[in-house]
């Protein structure tokens, strides 16, 4: 059994009386899509938040390539090659859509304390991210400002950012939320080429996607990891059908 | 490549207006040949005044324009920088290569020391916390009654440099202002195209996303901070040599505020809009007030009408008007 | 350090802050309700001193200036709201910071214009006047219990309102997130109009309270006005129980801060040195409080906003 890349154990984490996160241990091993599924409010993205950085865990451990980065600040995590996507699209509007991604190659090659010269010709930086933005569809799109994106565009450049990072494992909150038909098909498509480059963790509402990509799923329900295994298991468990996917599968 | 890298707009207007600041520099440059028909003192006098307060303006608006960083108190730079002028010249220094060193670090030093207390907040808090520490400052220099106190210090002689008189003619001071100005000028250009730049304009966008492609907003914010202190303090050195006085008046919550202004009326995140507005607001302080005395009841009015209806400032309602131009 | 002047600056305390919060009550209303920062509130708070000394030429009663000055100082507020701050509600703070100093600009100008630059003064009503044995050796001027009592009660007045009313309810749940407020068909406008005009109010009662016992002179809303911030970003920004003891904090740090300042610090220092340095530190105290503050809390001490 290989070592998993992120290793979650015994999470918990509450807001006010309500356990958010309760006792959730699970793994992610190199290479895997590992999906994340649930119903609204089932503390997907409280999850994804704790292990970024974002929100600080009551109890339990995350390691991260066999490192305990529980204390770990966000910034500090993303330096050693945990990226992420955001639900609401995060990404820096007034910037063109090449800077945005062009920042995060710059994260990972060399000093930012640089006073001199311009950064937007460099060509080091501009080459892959132009490559990350080929990679999503986005090529054609580098010189707009973000802003101006259409939704479904803005959730691919939030994965071309997090592929610019050169991830070790890249977390995925909800990649698809809001998207359209066409967007949804792309960045399935995109995800697909992706799978086996590195590990990623896919929080998703939309199970066709779910299906096609995931090497293994886990049941998020009130907090709690109900299963976890292959597609086929999770499936066919009964506990999972009755509490979640019973009308999906139909 | 380079023009479709950078799209967003305030880059935009950058690049066209390499003509403005060109101009504006010539202007500068020329200024003190006409000056004779004014009154050369006169005229080289408000002039210098614009340009050292045109520094402070760039240094702010490197701050607020491009760091979305607020700061109500960066009045107290300049007057770190004057007070290092004339605390050491009380003392028998005059000479610059010892003041104008001692005035940056001094100005960085305070800088840094309070910005790492400042960064911890944001929004209203960061300002209310910069003029904090604004108002220590003033405290502190109205305090100081071996130099002055409230009254000030009148500064006997203007600095010198390895013994010699440098800034005896207001024309050899002004010059001086003026490339000092430039170098600030070209500075931050430098700094906002720069790696460093582009990481630092990040943060006033999305904080939280810079965060999570591995970046210390933290430090990016402290080091853009401790620059616009010393750049500051540069202002502060001029000035207290051009006034031939410092005094904790340099250090007031007013100041800033007129700080504020300046940036804002030229048009912030441009920087050739701080020294537009610098020039701006000083020219047009000096003209109306030679009108009348209760001038600031028109200067009042006229600020809430920029607040209100041009929000981009002067360079604002150009850009503006030159679209309408276009149409 | 004599027990009775300890009392005495205690109270002296105790009427700075209720004054503070008065003035603090509207800025942070406003401020955690529309999001506006009001640097014009200082100039209401002056006007209402100014208004209230011109009433009382007119009338030759206090209580009748008091009730003129307050509906013109409500009158007036609500004219800046109107003609102003309406339009800088959807704006960035620096613009809303460049618009009311302005205005500040404008109105220490005018006062200077309308009545001159020599400070102005108002006589303290007759039945108020005069001292009151507080205790064996210590003296304490009626007007100010008056204005300590006054400032208490509207203190509680506005507790009611806030807590128990309706309209009260529709501020708080304002200042915790307007856009929801609005979206729940709450007519945000009005409520905006009532919280400013009743700040207004507020700043223009402590103007006429003061007006008594300080020299009523343009620029004296500066000052305070810096005070009142501190105020209200020490108590965070929107609730008026933070404003409310931040103020008193306020008021009683630096009022007996300045009275033994010097005292404390001859305990351990040369009396020169200390001479030097104590009010210094003594006009800072209450910057380096807020500045401990925000350190460790930095939102301030009750924040509306949710974490």
């Amino acid at each position: 059994m290989t070592d998993p890349v992120l290793r979650v154990e015994n999470l918990a984490k509450n807001f006010g009386g309500l356990r958010v996160t309760d006792d959730v241990t699970l793994d992610v091993l190199p290479g895997e899509l590992h999906a994340v599924i649930g119903p609204n409010g089932a503390g997907k993205t409280t999850l994804i938040n704790q292990i970024s950085g974002l929100l600080s865990p009551d109890a339990g451990r995350i390691l991260f390539g066999g490192e305990d980065v529980t204390r770990l600040a966000m910034h500090a995590r993303a330096g050693r090659g945990l990226a992420r996507s955001f639900q609401i699209t995060s990404i820096l509007p007034r910037f063109s859509v090449l800077e945005n991604v062009a920042l995060a190659v710059h994260a990972r090659s060399g000093t930012s304390f640089r006073f001199l010269g311009r950064v937007a010709t460099e060509e080091a930086l501009n080459a892959p991210a132009m490559a990350a933005l080929a990679q999503v569809g986005l090529g054609s799109r580098a010189g707009v400002p973000a802003g101006e994106l259409s939704h479904g565009e803005k959730r691919a450049l939030e994965l071309a950012i997090a592929l610019a990072m050169e991830p070790k494992l890249l977390l995925l909150d909800e990649p698809m939320a809001g998207t359209g038909r066409d967007e949804t098909e792309r960045l399935i498509a995109a995800l697909r080429s992706l799978k086996g480059r590195f590990p990623m963790v896919l929080v998703e509402h939309d199970m066709d996607a779910v299906f096609a990509l995931a090497d293994r799923i886990s049941v998020l329900i009130y907090g709690k990891i109900l299963a976890s295994g292959t597609p086929a298991q999770v499936r066919a468990d009964p506990a999972v059908v009755t509490a979640y996917l019973g009308e999906e599968l139909e | 490549m380079a023009d479709i890298a950078t799209a967003s707009p305030a880059r935009r207007a950058r690049l066209a207006g390499n003509a403005l600041p060109l101009a504006i520099f010539l202007v500068f440059a020329v200024v003190p040949l006409f000056a004779g028909f004014r009154g050369e003192a006169y005229v080289l006098g408000l002039v210098t005044r614009v340009m050292i307060f045109a520094i402070a303006a760039l240094a702010l608006d490197l701050l607020v324009g491009y760091g979305a960083l607020v700061s109500f108190g960066h009045a107290a730079f300049i007057g770190l920088g004057a007070y290092a002028v004339g605390i050491l010249g009380a003392h028998g220094i005059s000479d610059m290569l010892i003041a104008l060193p001692v005035a940056l670090v001094v100005s960085a030093l305070f800088a840094f020391a309070t910005g790492i207390v400042c960064l911890r907040t944001k929004g209203v808090y960061f300002i209310m916390i910069t003029l904090a520490f604004g108002q220590m400052a003033y405290f502190t220099a109205s305090s100081l009654a071996p130099y002055g106190g409230d009254d000030g210090l009148t500064i006997r002689m203007r600095s010198t440099l390895a013994g010699f008189q440098i800034f005896h003619s207001d024309r050899a001071l002004y010059y001086v202002s003026l490339l000092a100005l430039l170098g600030a000028y070209l500075l931050c250009r430098s700094l906002v195209a720069s790696r460093f730049g582009r990481v630092y304009r990040g943060t006033r966008e999305n904080p939280l996303r810079l965060a999570t492609i591995g970046f210390e907003v933290y430090r990016y914010q402290l080091v853009a901070y401790v620059i616009a202190g010393a750049l500051g303090g540069l202002s502060g050195f001029l000035l207290a040599n051009a006034a031939e006085f410092v005094s904790p008046a340099y250090m007031s919550w007013q100041r800033s505020g007129e700080l504020l202004i300046m940036v804002i009326f030229g048009g912030m995140g441009t920087l050739n809009g701080a020294i537009i507005g610098a020039a701006a607001f000083l020219l047009l302080e000096e003209w109306l007030s030679g009108i009348t005395e209760h001038w600031k009841v028109i200067f009042g009015p006229l600020l809430v009408l920029v607040a209100v209806f041009a929000p981009g400032g002067l360079l604002g309602v150009w850009a503006r008007l030159r679209r309408i131009g276009r149409d | 350090m004599s027990t009775s002047l300890l009392i005495v600056q205690t109270l002296n305390g105790l009427q700075l802050g209720v004054l503070l919060f008065l003035i603090a009550a509207g800025l942070t209303l406003v401020f955690g309700v529309m999001d506006f920062i009001n640097l014009a509130h200082g100039v209401q708070y002056m006007l209402g001193a100014y208004l209230a000394v011109m009433f009382y030429g007119y009338t030759g009663n206090f209580l009748f200036a008091l009730v003129l000055a307050l509906g013109a100082s409500l009158a007036f507020g609500l004219l800046l709201e109107f003609a102003v701050f309406r339009h800088l509600y959807d704006r960035d703070h620096l613009d809303q910071v460049i618009a009311t100093f302005g205005i500040i600009l404008f109105l220490n100008q005018g006062v200077k214009l309308a009545w001159g630059a020599a400070p102005l003064s108002l006589p303290i009503p007759e039945i108020f006047s005069g001292s009151v044995v507080l205790m064996p050796g210590i003296l304490y001027p009626v007007w100010r219990l008056v204005i300590i009592g006054s400032g208490l009660a509207v203190a509680l007045i506005l507790y009611l309102l806030v807590s128990r009313t309706r309209v009260g309810m529709l501020v708080r749940a304002g200042a915790t997130n307007a856009a929801m407020v609005s979206a729940l068909g709450v007519d945000i406008r009005r409520l905006f109009m009532v919280v400013f005009g009743f700040g207004t109010m507020l700043a223009g009662f402590a103007g006429i309270m003061i007006a008594p016992i300080l020299s009523v002179e343009p620029g004296m809303g500066d000052t305070i006005l810096i005070l009142a911030f501190v105020v209200i970003v020490i108590g965070g920004i929107g609730s008026i129980r933070g404003a409310f003891l931040a103020a008193l904090i306020i008021g009683l740090v630096d009022t007996l801060g300045r009275s033994f300042a010097v005292d404390i610090l001859r305990t351990f220092m040369a009396p020169s040195p200390a001479r030097t340095v104590g009010p210094a530190l003594a006009s800072m105290l209450i910057y380096l409080l807020m500045a401990l503050v925000l350190y460790f809390r930095p939102a301030g001490l009750f924040p509306t906003k949710g974490r």
